[in-house]
């Protein structure tokens, strides 16, 4: 018989593997990157040029507008999550790898935050002064987007994983992941208004957490059984 | 002396039960039925080519193997266990290059190798230089994938051959776009890995130069009419 394999790698091992792998992949390919975050930075700069540049009237519809275009920009950038893994192969290695699907995916979706969402999140306070925001309003809107962009990558991959096999699967993403975002968008945004308006805004920012704690918790599975599926059919 | 002989003794003894082993199976795809009846045991030292045409299910027998199409009929055993029961130990011991090889194009050959070979096991970086080198990739390890041709792509995965310390080897299609220097010393390597008790499993549509090569030829295999069964004699 052969040497035995010198004792199993570590998970954490593989998941640092995983993790430089993806990082360096999406910063090969900054267009794809990019793109969410110019998205995001071109409609809010058009909007005062459409609506009004009345300061008045935009620090009225600054909140629910930030997150609206920040949940686009999101949606945006699902499709391609794991299109080019299926289709080099690369999804039916890790299924045949001893580590659970689960955590590999994790680290998958943790990282397509870190290009997207965190981006996203850091411009927002900038954006906000473009739509005169109110001052108090930023912290808040900060946060809420920093846990809500991370949801809405969770969630959003589970969309990605289903139609992964599709040749065209954008449409069928947006209308699979639309709804479920919908409970996100209406916490991210009544965060912000909330703040604007001088009332607590730790209960919605508190239920958006439990959104988070959930996706993470949930969404792996999801996904992984999802891409399952695909590979195996 | 001692350890040499206890490498060689398992392979083949009567009383190990095969690496892997077939029990009447079959697949179906869209109700059309692709191969059955496959009684097949693949031990250890064995070399074995899967043929048949197009489209006749070497691909999808090999995904039946992996567990990465679980429609099948039939049962197949991993060391005498079903395999479904031994997936995590049949996985350890697994290395499978299909036609989508998982090398990706905006990484480095390196790079590639350092992602594939972890999912599997621990490697180090003068490893994994090593074995590019041996796939004839010394000097290309730091290029991105588009500067590289369709044979060098392939070459990146299978440099993981050179990594591996699994038994089984199952490949799809291994010589696509390989030079004949490159496929002779793929041989030589499925020769040695055989010799040291592990086996290998391929599709090809070429005939290679391998003196103990088994050959399972799906065409053998293919369905009879169920009106057909009632004269099946031998």
């Amino acid at each position: 018989m052969k040497s035995k394999p010198p004792s199993a790698t570590p998970l954490s091992r593989t998941l640092a593997a995983v993790f430089r792998r993806e990082l360096r992949i999406a910063f090969r390919q900054q267009s794809d990157m990019l793109n969410p975050v110019l998205f995001f930075l071109m409609v809010v700069t058009m909007m005062p040029l459409g609506i009004s540049p009345q300061a008045s009237i935009l620090s009225e519809l600054a909140p629910g507008l930030l997150w609206v275009i920040a949940l686009l920009a999101c949606l945006l950038s699902l499709d391609g999550l794991f299109r080019s893994d299926y289709e080099d192969g690369t999804l039916e290695q890790c299924m045949l790898s001893t580590q659970p699907l689960y955590f590999i995916v994790l680290v998958k979706v943790l990282v397509h935050w870190l290009t997207t969402g965190l981006p996203l999140t850091l411009v927002a306070p900038l954006l906000g002064v473009l739509l005169s925001l109110p001052v108090d309003g930023f912290v808040p809107l900060w946060l809420s987007l920093l846990i809500g962009t991370a949801t809405l990558s969770f969630v959003g991959a589970i969309g990605a994983a289903l139609t992964v096999s599709l040749r065209k699967g954008g449409l069928l993403l947006s209308l699979i992941i639309m709804p479920l975002y919908v409970p996100v968008l209406i916490f991210g945004a009544s965060t912000v208004r909330y703040a604007v308006d001088g009332v607590g805004y730790n209960s919605t920012l508190a239920v958006l957490g439990g959104f988070f704690a959930l996706a993470l918790v949930l969404a792996p599975l999801a996904i992984a059984g999802a891409l399952r599926m695909s590979v195996e059919e | 002396m001692l350890i040499q002989s206890s490498i060689q003794s398992p392979i083949q003894s009567p009383g190990h039960p095969p690496l892997l082993s077939f029990k009447q199976v079959a697949c179906r795809r869209d109700s059309r039925t692709l191969f059955a009846g496959i009684d097949y045991a693949i031990h250890a030292g064995d070399i074995v080519q899967i043929t048949g045409p197009n489209g006749i299910g070497k691909t999808t027998l090999l995904r039946a193997i992996m567990g990465l199409m679980p429609d099948y009929d039939g049962e197949i055993y991993w060391q005498g266990q079903p395999v479904d029961n031994a997936r995590y130990d049949f996985t350890r011991e697994l290395l499978f290059i299909g036609h989508l090889t998982g090398v990706k194009k905006s990484l480095t050959p390196r790079e590639n190798l350092q992602f594939l070979a972890n999912l599997q096991g621990r490697v180090s970086l003068s490893e994994i230089d090593d074995a590019l080198a041996q796939v004839g990739l010394y000097g290309y390890e730091d290029m991105l994938g588009d500067q590289l041709s369709a044979g060098q792509y392939r070459r990146v995965a299978l440099a993981r051959l050179y990594l591996n310390h699994t038994l089984v080897w199952i490949l799809d299609e291994p010589y696509t776009a390989l030079d004949i220097e490159a496929v002779a010393s793929l041989e030589a390597l499925f020769v040695a890995h055989a010799k040291q008790g592990g086996c290998v499993i391929f599709t090809s549509h070429q005939a290679p130069s391998i003196a103990e090569l088994k050959v399972l030829a799906l065409t053998d295999f293919q369905s009879q009419p169920l009106w057909n069964e009632g004269n099946y004699e031998k």
